[in-house]
């Protein structure tokens, strides 16, 4: 086990490390950059802010000097906003975290009924009515339902908000701040939920049909208990556990944000950051937030092959 | 298809069967048992007719989809123009099945494009292993290390800064969706490859002295073709929804070659949104049905091919 884990954490360092050079390279050679975006500035002003900034050096110097920075863990400092990366993610990160931390709920609860009934009831009209559903909600392009809705709920019936976190302008503390984010946050938990329900749901709904063709299911019904208790005492907890490897493949999504739906909803999290600082070729907070989501990527791989071990000890790793 | 089932069906055998004997077996059966999954076949008929609309229907409209109309701007749906017209007088409808063109071959092309490589990479891993397998995996590893999104985000930026001419895009775009679409695809069939290549047959391949390639194009690809067309059947509907969202962020393929994703781009301007949804909402719903026609099918594919996979 040991061994295991250090094996995969010097494997995970050296990807990492590629991982770095290869997301630095590709920003540093996109062609533009932060300073020759801005029509105000005279060409020896470029130069000298290019200077200043370290852009005139070589790739390769850069990459060190960035590199160095960032196991002292200092990302940079963002051109665009003037503040440290770190900081700036420290400040939209949370707001990312609770779009997605508030829709990974409501995707887990929702698929779980569904899949448990839909697996219950596997081949009947209802089985099919959600499959057919759950296809239709893994074939939206995201971007386009969400512009429905905001046409829909926000600009033709009024119900909510059409973006933001907050009514632009407000000073509402307390509950009221609490309501108006809420308010908010509808539109971009629904579709970020009806996105992810589709695959989940299909998960619950074919480790369910496993498990209720296992004999202890027939035990538990021949004795006499309830269906309800047997579905989902006996069955279901049976059938969530091998779930929990899912949680590792969830970290990105949580911390990282979603660059598509921030972006329509105008959300200030850190998609939405990301998304901003793309036209502007703010590189630092660019490769800061790439490097990011690649660590997120790696530690939840790790973590969910972790947990699959904890749920299954017969897995060797 | 013959000349993939006459390998299937000839299993080990050294000589090439004919099509015509081969056609029975497993790929009819296949066949019979997806025409009686009656929403699979609802889902292939859509398709069909998506490309029928998308590559003949322009051919039967009276507007052409770069012509200008300055006298008709923005008007809403009507008897001439079905979905109405966009702020250069231009047919909706019209543009909408050019879009299709594009979306469709782009869709399909990378498809085909992220197939080939990945299973290629993947088979070739699979079956020497040693250091290939090392070097094809940790490339596929790093790919899949690094967010998709943003990648295909600074490659479209890329094309935008050197100014790549818009019929071109188009296909950058395609090789943009396979470097990104390989390494899953070939970590897949690295894996399937593992386990066939200690099969009994395969001993029996060794025995007779075939060389490499015979053994892996003739004896494991053929095996993992069901699983493959599975895959790539999923893929289209994947790459389709991929590509539009490029081309809305403008990053994909650009006006004014239109696709279904940069149509959605009038989207972007307040009054186009709000007050002309007949710009917008008709690329989209397309996406929809096709994507989820593709997926339905695919998935009907999969319970008559995959034997694994348990609906």
């Amino acid at each position: 086990m040991s061994t295991y884990l250090v094996k995969r954490l010097t494997y995970m360092i050296i990807i990492l490390f590629a991982a770095s050079l290869l997301i630095f390279c590709l920003y540093a050679f996109t062609p533009g950059d932060f300073i020759s975006g801005n029509l105000k500035l005279s060409p020896e002003r470029k130069e000298e802010l290019r200077q200043i900034y370290g852009l005139n050096k070589p790739v390769l110097e850069r990459y060190a000097i960035w590199m160095k920075n960032a196991f002292h863990g200092n990302f940079g400092y963002s051109l665009a906003q003037q503040k440290p990366v770190l900081q700036l993610f420290n400040e939209y990160i949370w707001n990312s975290f609770l779009l997605a931390i508030v829709s990974t709920f409501f995707t887990w609860l929702i698929s779980v009924i569904i899949g448990v009934i839909a697996a219950y009831k596997q081949y009947s009209l209802f089985d099919s009515l959600i499959m057919v559903i759950i296809f239709a909600a893994m074939s939206i392009p995201s971007f386009f339902i969400g512009l429905l809705l905001i046409k829909g709920f926000a600009v033709d019936l009024k119900w909510l908000p059409p973006g933001g976190m907050t009514t632009t302008g407000s000073n509402a503390t307390g509950l009221a701040y609490v309501k108006e984010v809420i308010q908010h946050m509808a539109l971009p938990v629904m579709v970020m939920t009806l996105l992810s329900l589709g695959s989940l749901t299909r998960y619950f709904r074919s480790n369910m049909i496993d498990v209720i063709k296992q004999d202890y299911i027939r035990t538990a019904r021949a004795k006499g208990l309830k269906e309800r208790k047997v579905l989902f005492t006996h069955a279901l907890r049976n059938a969530l556990l091998p779930a929990i490897t899912l949680v590792g493949f969830e970290l990105p999504g949580l911390f990282g944000g979603s660059l598509i739906i921030e972006k329509i909803f105008n959300w200030p999290g850190i998609g939405q950051l990301y998304m901003s600082s793309f036209s502007s070729r703010d590189y630092p907070l660019l490769m800061g937030f790439t490097m990011f989501i690649a660590i997120l990527t790696v530690i939840g791989t790790l973590l969910s092959d972790l947990l699959y071990k904890l749920a299954d000890p017969r897995v060797k790793l | 298809m013959s000349a993939v089932s006459g390998n299937l069906a000839s299993g080990g055998a050294k000589t090439p069967v004919k099509a015509p004997v081969a056609k029975s077996s497993l790929w009819r059966q296949s066949i019979r048992r997806l025409m009686r999954n009656k929403l699979a076949v609802s889902g292939f008929v859509t398709v069909v007719f998506m490309i029928l609309l998308c590559f003949i229907g322009p051919l039967f409209s009276p507007y052409s989809g770069n012509h200008n109309n300055l006298a008709m701007m923005n008007k809403p749906p009507s008897a001439q123009h079905w979905l109405g017209t966009d702020k250069l007088g231009r047919d909706i409808l019209t543009r909408v099945m050019l879009a299709g063109r594009i979306s469709l071959t782009v869709g399909f092309a990378s498809m085909v494009l992220s197939v080939f490589i990945g299973s290629l990479l993947g088979a070739i891993a699979g079956y020497y292993r040693g250091v290939v397998d090392q070097i094809i995996m940790r490339i596929a590893d790093l790919l899949l290390t690094i967010p998709s999104l943003p990648l295909l985000f600074i490659a479209g930026a890329m094309l935008s800064a050197w100014k790549v001419p818009t019929d071109y895009r188009m296909y950058i775009v395609m090789l943009m969706l396979s470097v990104v679409g390989w390494p899953g695809l070939a970590r897949l069939v690295r894996g399937e490859m593992l386990s066939l290549r200690e099969r009994e047959y395969m001993q029996a391949t060794i025995v007779l002295g075939l060389r490499d390639r015979r053994k892996l194009f003739h004896h494991l690809l053929p095996n993992i073709t069901p699983l493959l067309i599975v895959i790539a059947t999923l893929n289209i509907g994947g790459s389709i929804l991929m590509e539009s969202v490029l081309s809305f962020f403008g990053l994909g393929v650009i006006q004014p070659t239109p696709t279904w994703g940069n149509m959605i781009d009038a989207a972007n301007n307040l009054i186009d949104f709000q007050e002309r949804p007949w710009l917008w909402v008709p690329p989209g719903l397309c996406i929809f049905i096709t994507v989820i026609a593709i997926n339905i099918f695919g998935d009907g594919l999969r319970d008559v091919l995959d034997p694994k996979h348990k609906r």
